[in-house]
């Protein structure tokens, strides 16, 4: 039977022993540990002092194994396959593996040894600890790391007044850079700890007792105190290694290869006394993993330990510090709030496309969303993602890990969603175990979950598996030109009331002719198949276009007369324009008729189009506009009037920075400046205001109009059906849609401004051409076997001087 | 409910039958409201030809619109879409499909020669 003996019983001897005795190994466990206790969660240690007991931290001892507690091996015999401890036991084996760790280094100062000064590494060092701070009033930690902060704060929770005295020009400086430092430091001494950097210590000054007295730094400065922790970096325990002769590395550490083998192979190292390819690792979470790699060599297997990736990430007196990946790189960019103390920095390669690793202070959050791009192109630019966050967008790829506790990674929480249907959080981490640790992913699922959901719903019905922006490009690039064809040949069944508007609009964005011509009419909801807005009592209203809000008084009186003679309710728009209500639908065309007459023609109220661009009166009346709003907006409503698109459009213009027009509510603003035009885009009012983003500014009359054109095209060609500008944008990017529409990245600008082209030249107002044409004319009924007969269903009553509608109660339609 | 494809003989028995409009009238896809001893009753016309005839009331939102929603299918069932709300009502069954406890009146709707032809009860 193989006689496996264990040197050292820390977490990685742990790991070893149970990674074993759950695969079946058959042979003979002894495990010689130099503490008192068994294998302890050294991880948690500090958690000892706010009052968990050594029994919480300890970890189970698996049946059958023997374990001699406080028996430090002094030597090996490697020759007699024999160790020995220092109370003379002689232990033989066949496999021995060396899971030593390492001990704290304390520096070679004066005083180094007196009474109160101390180490910070095992349950027993912790216990003196307490009990000389109890009669302490002020401590000081040597090392302001990882450890030596935990240590600090520690000595903070047992009363003590704290100070740090870090030999670095700043706190951390293995995990972050000076920049990140300062913000951690100012952290830590808002808590109230003394923070000394730049700092070595002269030496531990004594009192006459022979105790410690204070802490004395090279410029002679004392900082009194009676405990004094030494947290200065440890160093493997390789002294055992050393005397039988194994190799070990110039500066500590047992030579291991890829199976954590050492030089002889009979015998194995693992955890932090272990130096594999130059590396000495001080984490657990690597130490673990040359624990189960040793195991299988011992069962058998081929396991080899790969070099482990040391990103950090804690959160060290409430403070959150976190370190991925490379500390330097070609380029950096830096975010910085120091007014809630966050400190953010990106290394990236010289084209500042891939990330090289990152830094966090105070907020951790890239280093949960970006970490897994380390080594990868960035979804977007350093800096949108330091600064917002990043695209709404951003991919990240299926091997990326998401949960680092659990270690799950996008893929498979994508897979759980999709084969097994789930639809929030709590499903997620039911099923995955992704996020039921330190939580700090919950966002990130959050994200995953709708993309997936966005995902699942891209086709737009039965009808179609196709988003509409696929369904665009289908019918722009096979020039299909009926919703027959493109239902036969891409589609099933003869389309509903979402796909049928949504391919009409497409054809009308492309140019097919008359929205009522042979088949589109019946894609059309009743809006745009009667040219009109549909009302609550199955009635309609009617707007004619009044461009940048601009009306003779001749025009405003016949509106005021055709209201009049039709019995029309009548109301100024938000959109500076007037809407008459209450229409039936054999009247339109006589409205119409009056309206056309007079000069006006459709203002598309009805449909997914240009509505308005309204304008403040600018620099020809206003004492302050310096451009002229109202002759801008007059020029761009007419330009881009009945233009059909995925939602509809509003625009404004103001003719000075006061803005008067609120153009930054709407889907293109525009503002005058001194030297022309600034261009916001992607505002919106209604349940979700948005402010608009400037897209370009002081543009001439001319630039503003082409921008303004591929900037329309593109969303009308990429959009979801009835998706406003302001979600557009949002999913794609503000910068992405800059570089296509300013820098023609995607080389389709001269097709957006040629398909503009077409639409201007192509537009006809849509109800001359009703009134011209008698077939458009026969669907203007209330009913085909009664064209005279008004629909007796509608009734009004009076209000405020002009009419209601009068409802038939729903419970009467019902039952 | 009958549908009817094409001009059949002249043995139509003619009592209950009200015609309404041209066969040429209909628009493939679309509907129309005629009036029929007051019932308002919408027709429609399906892409293969096909005719139906359901009350013009929408109830859903109490308007008299139905005729002016748009047509289409569901799986195979022809199927108009109320324009005020957009609930889809079966045009064989009249049943909502959205919400099968509401449904809409249908009525028996044929092709005598050239002319539509529905029967109100
Ligand atoms: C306060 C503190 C906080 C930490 N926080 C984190 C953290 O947040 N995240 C993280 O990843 N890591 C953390 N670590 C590091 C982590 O605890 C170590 O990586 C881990 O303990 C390594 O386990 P090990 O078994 O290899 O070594 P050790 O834990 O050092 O165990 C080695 C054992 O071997 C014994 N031994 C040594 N020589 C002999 C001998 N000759 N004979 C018999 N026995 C011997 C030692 O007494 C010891 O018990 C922290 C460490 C400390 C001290
Ligand atoms: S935005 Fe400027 S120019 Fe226009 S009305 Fe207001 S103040 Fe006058």
């Amino acid at each position: 039977m193989t006689r496996l003996v264990v040197v050292g019983h820390g977490p990685t001897a742990y790991r070893l022993v149970e990674t074993l005795t759950d695969r079946g190994f058959g042979g003979r466990i002894t495990i010689l540990g130099e503490e008192p206790r068994p294998a302890y969660d050294r991880v948690a240690l500090t958690s000892y002092l706010a009052g968990k007991s050594a029994e919480d931290l300890t970890y189970p001892v698996p049946d059958g194994v023997v374990l001699r507690l406080g028996s430090a091996v002094t030597a090996i015999d490697r020759d007699g396959r024999t160790v020995t401890t220092a109370d003379g036991h002689a232990e033989p084996y066949d496999v021995l593996v060396l899971a030593t760790g390492s001990s704290p280094f304390v520096p070679p100062v004066p005083g180094k040894d007196l009474d109160g000064c101390f180490v910070y590494r095992t349950i027993d060092d912790l216990d003196a600890i307490r009990e000389a701070s109890a009669g302490a009033t002020a401590g000081v930690v040597i090392g302001g790391g990882l450890l030596g902060l935990e240590a600090a704060d520690a000595l903070r929770g047992l009363g003590l007044e704290t100070h740090v005295v870090e030999m670095g020009g700043w706190l951390m400086p293995r995990q972050v850079d000076e920049g990140g430092g300062a913000v951690l430091r100012g952290h830590i001494e808002s808590l109230g700890l003394g923070v000394h950097t730049g700092a070595g210590v002269k030496e531990i000054a004594a009192d006459d007792a022979g105790r410690v007295s204070g802490l004395v730094k090279p410029d002679g400065e004392t900082i009194g105190a009676q405990v004094v922790v030494f947290s200065a970096g440890v160093r493997p325990r390789d002294e055992l290694a050393r005397t039988c002769g194994l190799a070990v590395g110039e500066r500590g550490g047992i030579a291991v290869d890829d199976g954590m083998r050492t030089s002889d192979p009979a015998i194995y190292a693992i955890g932090e006394c272990a130096l594999h390819q130059g590396m000495v690792y001080g984490l657990v979470g690597p130490c673990f993993t040359m624990a189960e790699v040793a195991a299988d060599r011992i069962l058998g297997g081929e396991a080899a330990f790969t070099p482990a990736d040391m990103s950090t990430k804690l959160k060290l007196l409430g403070v959150e510090v976190a370190q991925f990946g490379a500390m330097d790189g070609a380029l950096d960019v830096t975010f910085m709030d120091p007014v809630t103390g966050v400190y953010q920095k990106l290394f990236v390669s010289d084209d500042a496309r891939t990330l090289l690793g990152g830094i966090c202070v105070g907020d951790a959050t890239p280093y949960n969303t970006l970490k897994p791009f380390v080594g990868r192109e960035l979804p977007g630019s350093p800096s949108e993602l330091l600064f917002t966050g990043g695209p709404a967008n951003m991919e990240l790829p299926a091997e990326a890990v998401v949960c680092s506790c659990n270690n799950v990674t996008h893929g498979q929480i994508c897979s759980a969603i999709a084969d097994k249907g789930l639809t929030d959080v709590a499903e997620i981490k039911a099923c995955t175990r992704a996020g039921t640790t330190c939580g700090s992913c919950v966002p990130m699922l959050k994200q995953i979950l709708v993309k997936s959901g966005v995902e699942v719903s891209k086709a737009l019905c039965e009808h179609f598996t196709y988003s509409r922006a696929e369904l665009f490009d289908i019918v722009r690039v096979r020039g299909i030109t009926t919703f027959s064809q493109l239902i036969a040949e891409h589609g099933t069944g003869r389309g509903c009331d979402i796909c049928k508007p949504v391919v009409a609009s497409i054809l009308a964005s492309l140019g097919n002719g008359h929205i009522l011509d042979g088949e589109q009419a019946a894609l059309q909801d009743t809006n745009d198949r009667y040219l009109a807005n549909i009302q609550r009592n199955g009635t309609y209203s009617v707007v004619p276009r009044i461009p940048g809000g601009e009306i003779t008084p001749d025009k405003l009186i016949v509106i005021g007369e055709v209201a009049r003679d039709f019995g029309l309710y009548t109301k100024i728009t938000g959109g500076q324009r007037i809407d008459l209500f209450g229409a039936r639908v054999e009247q339109l065309p006589l409205i119409w008729k009056r309206l056309v007459d007079a000069g006006f023609e459709s203002g598309h109220a009805y449909g997914k189009a240009l509505r308005t661009v309204k304008s403040c009166v600018g620099s020809t009346w206003c004492r302050y506009g310096v451009q002229d709003s109202v002759g801008l907006a007059i020029a761009l409503e007419l330009r881009y009037r009945g233009l059909r698109s995925p939602h509809k459009l509003k625009s404004a213009v103001s003719g000075c920075a006061r803005e008067c027009a609120e153009a930054r509510g709407k889907d293109f603003g525009i503002i005058a400046t001194e030297l022309g035009w600034n261009l916001y885009v992607g505002g919106n009012g209604g349940f979700t205001p948005r402010h608009a983003d400037l897209f370009a500014s002081d543009l001439s009359t001319d630039e503003l109009i082409r921008v303004i054109d591929r900037f329309l095209m593109f969303y009308i060609r990429t959009a979801d059906r009835l998706q406003r500008t302001s979600v557009w944008l949002e999913n794609q990017g503000l910068d992405y849609v800059k570089e296509v529409v300013l820098e023609d990245s995607l080389g389709i600008c001269a097709e957006l401004d040629a398909q503009m082209e077409r639409h201007v030249a192509g537009y006809a107002d849509e109800w001359r051409a009703v009134l011209d044409d008698p077939e458009r004319m026969r669907r203007f009924v209330s009913f085909v076997n009664a064209p005279g007969t008004p629909d007796p269903s509608i009734a009004f009553a009076p209000e405020r001087d002009q009419v209601k509608p009068v409802l038939i109660p729903l419970e009467a339609v019902r039952s | 409910m009958t549908i009817l494809r094409e001009n059949l003989d002249t043995a139509l028995e003619t009592a209950g039958w009200t015609a309404v409009c041209a066969y040429t009238d209909l628009l493939p896809e679309e509907g129309v409201c005629v009036l029929v001893d007051g019932h308002q009753i919408a027709v429609f016309r399906t892409f293969d030809g096909d005719l139906y005839a359901t009350g013009n009331l929408d109830p859903f939102s109490g308007a008299w619109v139905l005729s002016r929603g748009i047509v289409g299918t569901r799986g195979a069932e022809p199927t108009v879409a109320s324009p005020m709300h957009k609930q889809v009502f079966s045009l064989v069954t009249g049943r909502c499909l959205d919400d099968p406890a509401t449904a809409v009146p249908t009525y028996p709707v044929r092709l005598s020669g050239g002319a539509v032809e529905v029967r109100v009860p």
